[in-house]
């Protein structure tokens, strides 16, 4: 019998090695999987390389894990928030790495990685500081740059209810970038609000199907309120 | 000459959304334009982070932390919303779906050549988030912005000297002085706020515009 439920965080992120790729899900709070996240900073794994859209913001979650310093690499396209202060000190110091990519390109690079595509042409940042060096091609009437899939080790996200085969629902906003880091890891790993019996999620709306899922745990965690 | 604060900028902008469009308003200056456009008027408004159909601020007491917006602000979703994936969201924007994105500015060039993201600085720390993405993607992007420096240096400038977000990307320009289309063939200035000259624009903008015959 299949059952991809994990009893607790620490168990499903016990094998991360040292120097793994990490992507985690979430954009600013909303679909951020903090459980998971407090048991990457419990487990120890360093020298990681973070895939988010931003750099953690507050003292919580990934800025924890910044400030744990067991980050030697972070790619996200908006690391800089009122509330960012973990990474604005490691990166002014130099003991982060930083590679920033525009958003869209951020997903598309994982939505890559995930569906086996090798590499891609994208208008976004044509003509731009982070297109320099990279090569380009006029097709028709525009000019692209050529950008590589991300592939991870490890993909961290928040889902709101699943069965056991792994098959996902989100909620609201939460889902953001969930789906396609689902795709691009070898191990994805899902906090997740709620389980359900097989045949509970109706087939026609799960939003990631189990096959991109490794393994689980539930996290009851209670509405919370945005600051 | 009567400046328009930025509000009025915001208003004055809402006004040229057509019924029917799907608009992404950047963060900052950009959000106010949700507030000014016309009540019966249906515009869906996009946010990257994966929404069709922001609504306005929730309620104190009714923000759901799962809801929220590019800016990360708690929103709500209107009826006949939907929601969607990252890599869905930036197809939209990409795959030239949107009908306009509104962008702030730092400067916009002659060409329409537009710096928002960066200044540059050593120190600064850079973030670009989708704003690449809408330059080239949007079918039309219109700048909102102050039209001077503090400095009172224009931000319509001949190059940008901040690193670019996209090169020739830029279609109208919305400031607290004037309204200006940006055209193969230069800068049309389509207003001047009440009170305010063609030439007394051109002198604080310094490079060169064209007359429009309805401008004052």
């Amino acid at each position: 019998m299949i059952d991809k439920l994990f009893p607790s965080p620490e168990a499903a992120l016990a094998d991360m090695p040292n120097g793994a790729t990490v992507m985690i899900g979430g954009f600013g709070n909303a679909g951020m999987p903090a459980a998971l996240i407090d048991a990457l900073i419990a487990h120890g794994a360093r020298d990681l390389t973070i895939v988010n859209n931003n750099a953690g913001n507050g003292d919580t979650g990934l800025a924890a894990l910044l400030k744990a310093k067991r980050v030697k690499k972070i790619l996200c396209s908006f690391p800089r928030q009122a509330d960012s202060w973990h990474f604005d000190s490691l990166y002014r110091s130099g003991e982060l790495e930083l590679e920033l990519v525009p958003q869209g390109t951020l997903a598309e690079r994982i939505r890559a990685a995930g569906a086996g595509v090798g590499a891609f042409y994208t208008p976004t940042a044509f003509g731009t500081k982070l297109a320099e060096g990279k090569e380009t091609r006029r097709i028709g009437d525009r000019d692209y740059v050529l950008e590589f899939p991300i592939h991870a080790d490890y993909a961290l996200i928040k889902a709101d209810r699943a069965d056991r085969w792994g098959n996902l629902t989100y909620r609201k906003s939460a889902r953001n970038f969930a789906p396609i880091m689902a795709m691009a890891a070898k191990c994805t790993v899902v906090q997740v609000r709620e389980t359900v019996a097989l045949g509970e999620l109706d087939a026609e709306q799960v939003h990631t199907p189990g096959i991109f899922v490794k393994r689980m745990v539930r996290v009851a965690a209670p509405m919370k309120k945005v600051a | 000459m009567k400046k328009l604060d930025r509000k009025q900028i915001a208003a004055r902008l809402a006004r040229d959304i057509p019924e029917g469009a799907y608009v992404n308003l950047g963060i900052g200056l950009p959000t106010l334009v949700a507030d000014y456009l016309p009540k019966g008027r249906e515009v869906i408004l996009h946010s990257e982070n994966g929404i069709l159909g922001v609504g306005p601020k929730p309620a104190p007491g009714e923000e759901d932390e799962d809801l929220i917006n590019a800016g990360k602000e708690p929103v709500t979703l209107l009826t006949g919303g939907c929601y969607f994936h990252h890599a869905d969201s930036f197809g939209m924007i990409r795959g030239r779906h949107l009908d306009f994105a509104v962008l702030g500015a730092f400067q916009v060039s002659v060409a329409g050549d537009l710096a928002n993201w960066h200044t540059g600085g050593a120190d600064d720390i850079p973030a670009v988030g989708g704003a690449m993405d809408l330059a080239v993607g949007a079918k039309k992007v219109l700048v909102m912005m102050e039209h001077l420096t503090k400095k009172g240096e224009s931000k319509i400038v001949e190059r940008c000297s901040y690193p670019l977000t996209g090169a020739r990307c830029v279609n109208r320009i919305y400031t607290d002085l004037a309204v200006i289309d940006v055209k193969a063939d230069g800068l049309h200035v389509i207003e001047t706020v009440e009170g305010l000259s063609f030439e007394e624009l051109q002198r604080l903008t310094g490079v060169p515009l064209k007359r429009l015959a309805s401008a004052a």
